[in-house]
């Protein structure tokens, strides 16, 4: 019978994704309330070595899938391989990061094994053994409690939901053989920009900029966010206006982003832009229009030229950073 | 080249939502709909081959309410060629409860009899987000899929496809016939000419039942879902609206940080 909690925990260039983390910590606790055990499940190249850091957040078991084959996330190889891991070791219910790439493995991985799986989950109950997850809808407007059917039941966990906390037990570390199965989609070329910067979904702060900016100078904001150890988000106006990449795009076409807080200077708050932050802790806005929609979803609202607040901000912080 | 969309109509993101009586769908009569953002770029991504190609036609395939017709007239004043409305409403006015699995189920009956070369569906639909239905299809009639394409090139029977993945984008290549998902950056969709629009009211669309397709409702809709909602609540109002005074910059700028180290202590 089917038992246990698994995690998949992605490895990237310095260690382990802190969603993988807080994926890994939430396992745990699950696990613990069931009075299973909790195994990781790491895939890749060259990640044996490191894996064996997730014993520190309560893995019981780490199984590693560490082939050459799989040094680029490529979703069908991913999805055949961690199918069968998933197959083999019979766990009950499966958690993962909501990041791109989990969220395309997931997808992949569902459909194999035609299982329910609940995208995005922002909080997790057990009910007889079962797993029930909350997730939000229609751009974080609506709150839907779901029960995921079939065996494993598969969840993905949205950044920056869950607390990480060390709980360091004796671990048993093994390697699956890797057959990659069938792969109809060839990789040609890959383009993965490394920077030591905190991805923008999984940043506690996030200082985005919109129209208001007025240009693709971002210094302030940036200045800002380096100082917070943050990202710097934008909206689709400043994305569109090519002033930004749209991998910083926050809302409904960009990334969903929960950080404690959430900074919004000179954008107006469009329905698509909020859906894209509403489940962050603390949202500011700073707007010279005092009509400006922002306002009825930020928490603190500043009235007055971004140019002016934004250093504000950051001497003000400064100071008390010393 | 003969391309199928696939198209989910959605809540309009500004309309206003209630939850119905029993907290399991949302009350669409007031609700304004639109073709799922993600969609419109598959529409026009769809409409771009077929004039680059000079021949083929563009398919049009929904699941979905009473409702789904207003958005075809939409994607035919657009320039899609022909559309198939599965009409799966259940309940008068109340989403069946489906999911990424009935949902696919549907949309793979459907496809039985259209003849294509390439699939382009959503990379999401904004309702749900699941992320899923283009996976199970895939995986119903064992076609490639690439997700999050932002650029792709056809050459004979194969398609080259630019694709976000995390922190980059990637280049694959596979062949056809095959599926794959619009992530925004692909095009920017077109907005159809008022002669269109009004041209786009006679066109004719085909319009199925579940029955005509052999499919038992006992394994669709809520009965047939993985993902089965058992409450949905509208999200609680934020704490909102505290306008921070002061008689200058620096003096609001002081304030916030205040209130942020102490109120919220995210600082
Ligand atoms: C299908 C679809 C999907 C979309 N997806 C997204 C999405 O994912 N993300 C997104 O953001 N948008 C999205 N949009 C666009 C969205 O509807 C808005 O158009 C967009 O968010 C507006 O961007 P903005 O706030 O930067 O610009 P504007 O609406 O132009 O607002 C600029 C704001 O800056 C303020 N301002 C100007 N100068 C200053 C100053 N010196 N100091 C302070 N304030 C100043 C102005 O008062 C104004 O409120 C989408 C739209 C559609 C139709
Ligand atoms: N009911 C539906 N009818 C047709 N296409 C759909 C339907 N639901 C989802 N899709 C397609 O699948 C994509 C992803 O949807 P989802 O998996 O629900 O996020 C959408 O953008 C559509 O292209």
């Amino acid at each position: 019978m089917a038992q246990g909690v698994a995690v998949i925990a992605e490895y990237g260039n310095d260690g382990f994704r802190k969603i993988s983390l807080e994926a890994v910590c939430e396992g745990k606790r699950l696990a613990s309330e069931l009075g299973q055990n909790l195994t990781a499940v790491v895939l890749g190249a060259e990640v044996a070595e490191g894996a064996a850091e997730l014993a520190k957040y309560g893995a019981d078991r780490i199984i590693v899938a560490d082939d050459a084959q799989l040094k680029s996330f490529q979703a069908e190889p991913y999805a055949n391989v961690l199918a069968a891991i998933l197959q083999e070791t019979e766990p009950s219910m499966v958690l993962m990061g909501a990041t791109a790439n989990g969220i395309e493995l997931g997808a992949r991985v569902a459909a194999k094994l035609q299982v329910g799986l609940a995208n995005e989950c922002t909080g997790f109950s057990l009910e007889n053994g079962r797993l029930v997850a909350t997730r939000p809808l229609y751009g974080g407007r609506v709150i839907a409690e779901v029960d995921i059917e079939g065996t494993p039941q598969m969840a993905s966990v949205r950044p920056n939901m869950m607390k990480i906390e060390e709980n360091e037990v004796p671990v048993e570390i093994s390697r699956f053989a890797v057959d990659t199965g069938e792969v109809k989609v060839e990789l040609l070329e890959e383009n993965v920009v490394v920077s030591s910067k905190v991805e923008l979904t999984e940043a506690d702060y996030v200082i985005s900029g919109g129209r208001g900016m007025n240009g693709d100078d971002f210094a302030i904001l940036e200045e800002l966010a380096d100082l917070l150890g943050g990202a710097v988000g934008a909206s689709r106006n400043a994305v569109d206006a090519g002033w930004r990449p749209h991998s910083d795009q926050v809302g409904q076409t960009g990334k969903v982003v929960s950080p404690k807080l959430y900074l919004a200077c000179g954008i107006s708050g469009a329905m698509q832009h909020t859906a894209g932050i509403s489940t962050s802790n603390t949202i500011v806005a700073v707007n010279n229009d005092p009509d400006a929609l922002i306002f009825r979803v930020a928490d603190y609202c500043i009235v007055d030229d971004l140019f002016e607040v934004v250093p504000a901000i950051t001497k003000e912080i400064r100071a008390i950073k010393g | 080249m003969n391309i199928v969309v696939l198209m989910k109509q959605v809540p309009d993101t500004e309309s206003e939502l209630a939850i119905n009586d029993d907290a399991t769908g949302i009350d669409s009569e007031d609700v304004k709909m639109a073709i799922n953002p993600y969609d419109e770029f598959a529409i026009e991504e769809a409409l771009l081959i077929k004039e680059k190609d000079g021949g083929g036609t563009v398919t049009l395939v929904s699941v979905g309410p009473d409702t789904v017709p207003e958005a075809i007239r939409v994607a035919y004043a657009m320039g899609v060629d022909h559309a198939v409305h599965v009409n799966d409403e259940i309940d008068e006015g109340v989403y069946g409860g489906a999911d990424a699995f009935t949902s696919a189920k549907i949309i793979v009956a459907a496809l039985k009899d259209i003849d294509y070369d390439l699939i382009i569906a959503g990379n999401r639909a904004v309702d749900g987000d699941n992320y899923q239905v283009p996976a199970h299809v895939a995986e119903m009639l064992g076609l490639p899929l690439v997700s999050a394409v932002v650029h792709q090139e056809i050459s004979g029977d194969a398609i080259t496809c630019k694709k976000l993945i995390e922190g980059g984008t990637a280049t694959v290549r596979t062949s056809l016939p095959a599926i794959i998902t619009a992530q925004k950056g692909l095009n920017e969709p077109r907005y159809p000419a008022f002669r269109a629009i009004m041209k786009a009211k006679k066109k004719d669309f085909d319009e199925l039942e579940l029955d005509d397709l052999g499919i038992d409702e006992k394994s669709v809709g809520a009965a047939g879902a993985f993902i089965k909602i058992r409450k949905l609540e509208l999200a609680p109002a934020r704490t909102g609206g505290r306008i921070i005074e002061g008689a200058s910059p620096a003096e609001k700028a002081a304030a916030l940080v205040k209130l942020l180290r102490e109120e919220r202590q995210v600082i």
